[in-house]
């Protein structure tokens, strides 16, 4: 028994699969880091409706509305990611799971463009 | 992470699935619409349905969220024991009063 190389132990990297979970992962964090600036921003109604709009006037900069595809790429991409675990841990084992993890990015890339063209 | 966490975990992530479903249509019509602060708050002011849909998903969000750092905390950070404890329910904490306080915002 021997411990495995470095080469074997990465080797699962260029799987699918195993960027299906980064992505999950990373897009959970970035949501996590995100949030409390999203509540913040709508917290703002509270002093009145000149500054929820002054700030949804800002939003509607260009650049803002690419970060906000990203958002809803990020909240997309980890929603489909998150019930593809919740089938696999729940339901009976299915076959083809990198296809349902390529389509889980594809639907999310796509609902963040449709958002883009309608938003910009 | 414990079997009790794992459960909250998988609950609040069934709990939110529809909920995001039903917010990503809500940002996709305000943004279409282009809506401004006016009309949104007219349409989400005094909703009790609003407010209970936004509160279940702040609060299900901030318990979803506080779980997962730990799990990232206690994978890329050396903290462990008590320490992840009090990153997951000060991140919590932080999430459930900002969000709650948005939402008392927005429908209130």
């Amino acid at each position: 028994m021997g411990h495995p190389t470095r080469q074997s132990s990465t080797a699962h990297r260029g799987s699918i699969l195993w960027i299906a979970f980064l992505v999950h992962r990373l897009s959970g964090v970035a949501l996590a880091v995100f949030l409390p600036l999203h509540f913040l921003a709508l917290g703002l109604a509270i002093d009145g409706e000149a500054r929820l709009d002054g700030f949804l006037r800002w939003i509607a900069n260009p650049l803002v509305k690419l970060a906000e595809m990203v958002l809803v790429f990020l909240l997309a991409v980890h929603m489909l990611g998150g019930m593809r675990v919740l089938v696999i841990e729940n339901l009976p084992w299915r076959d083809g799971q990198k296809r349902i993890a390529t389509a889980a990015l594809a639907v999310a890339a796509l609902a963040a463009v449709v958002f883009f063209a309608r938003a910009a | 992470m414990n079997v009790r966490l794992y459960i909250l975990q998988r609950a609040t992530a069934a709990v939110m699935a529809p909920l995001v479903l039903a917010h990503l249509v809500v940002i996709f019509y305000a943004t279409s619409r282009g809506l401004s602060a006016v009309e949104i708050l007219g349409r989400t002011r005094g909703s009790v349905g609003w407010a209970l849909f936004y509160g279940l998903f702040v609060l299900a969000a901030a318990t979803h969220g506080a779980i997962g750092v730990r799990v990232v905390a206690s994978e890329w950070t050396g903290l462990r024991g008590r320490q992840l404890d009090a990153l997951m329910l000060g991140a919590g904490a932080i999430l459930a009063a900002l969000g709650l306080r948005a939402v008392v915002a927005v429908t209130l």
